[in-house]
């Protein structure tokens, strides 16, 4: 009688467990980052890309004001996909330009050919800037109020998020 | 005085040396258990991509601001959630993940618990 039990019990606690594993598999196993975010912006700073000044966070983004923060690259190909939803956008809000890894030469090129969208552009070298953002590659780009980060947007804009964007700053 | 001075030398540059030892053991130990997000299934340590690479300048660079292995490890929680580290901590959303070793293994040691004294009845 006791053995039947045991062996009950054990049978119930293996059903348990495949059931949480079988559910466990249905979760994504890869890194899916969370794009509604309400954190703060983080504080850095960093070098002016025209003039290679420094210059602080606190300083570039203001209260009561949306901001878009674009991490972009001249080598990066989804970049010139996006370019020109934020050609179209920047007449709505400002938009800040994080250039991420790149030569400032090519950098330079990629504006001169398609025009820039930036009120003001960052350089970001080695890649760090884009970390304390939470960012893991390009582009990203962050809707920013209140110096607080609103969403994120992972790869290149797009229609939908144009228009998202668009409604949101209204 | 000029043995001295040095000797002096000799004793601040091994000593450097000692330091940066240590700081560079401590960033391997750091960017092994953190995930590279890029091609997971690797640490950041042993992956060559432009985010990895990134990581390991600002956990250098952390550790020259003296934040601690745990702080620097906050750090990044905040940025990337749980997910970033290898080593997840004890929280409402792993401890079965901790907890079903042990349980399994009180669960096995009862079974064969009984086994053996039924049978040495």
């Amino acid at each position: 009688m006791r053995t039947k039990t045991l062996f009950s019990i054990f049978i119930v606690f293996f059903l348990v467990l495949f059931f949480f594993f079988y559910k466990g598999l249905q979760n994504p196993n890869i890194y899916t980052p969370s794009v509604e975010i309400k954190k703060d912006i983080p504080n850095f700073e960093a070098k002016l890309f025209n003039t290679n000044e420094l210059i602080f966070s606190e300083k570039v983004f203001k209260s009561d004001k949306f901001y878009l923060i674009n991490i972009w690259s001249s080598w990066c190909v989804p970049c010139r996909d996006e370019h020109s939803f934020l050609l179209r956008l920047r007449e709505n809000v400002d938009i800040i330009g994080l250039n991420y890894k790149d030569k400032i030469v090519n950098a330079k090129k990629f504006l001169n050919e398609f025009n820039s969208p930036y009120r003001l552009i960052l350089s970001d070298p080695d890649g760090t800037i884009a970390i304390e953002w939470g960012a893991y590659g390009v582009p990203e780009t962050f809707l920013i109020y209140n110096k607080k980060i609103l969403k994120k947007y992972i790869g290149p804009l797009n229609e939908n998020s144009l228009l998202e964007i668009k409604r949101m700053i209204k | 005085m000029k043995y001295l001075n040095f000797l002096i030398i000799i004793i601040i540059v091994f000593n450097s040396n000692f330091l940066n030892a240590q700081e560079q053991k401590l960033k391997n130990e750091i960017t092994k258990n953190l995930r590279c997000l890029v091609c997971q299934g690797q640490s950041v340590y042993d992956s060559d991509t432009e985010f990895a690479n990134s990581l390991k300048i600002l956990v250098e660079r952390k550790l020259d601001e003296g934040l601690s292995e745990k702080q620097i490890y906050d750090f990044f929680k905040e940025k990337y959630g749980e997910w970033i580290l290898y080593d997840p901590q004890f929280n409402k959303s792993t401890y079965f993940l901790w907890l079903l070793p042990v349980l399994m293994f009180l669960l096995g040691g009862a079974i064969i618990f009984k086994l053996f004294i039924k049978k040495k009845n």
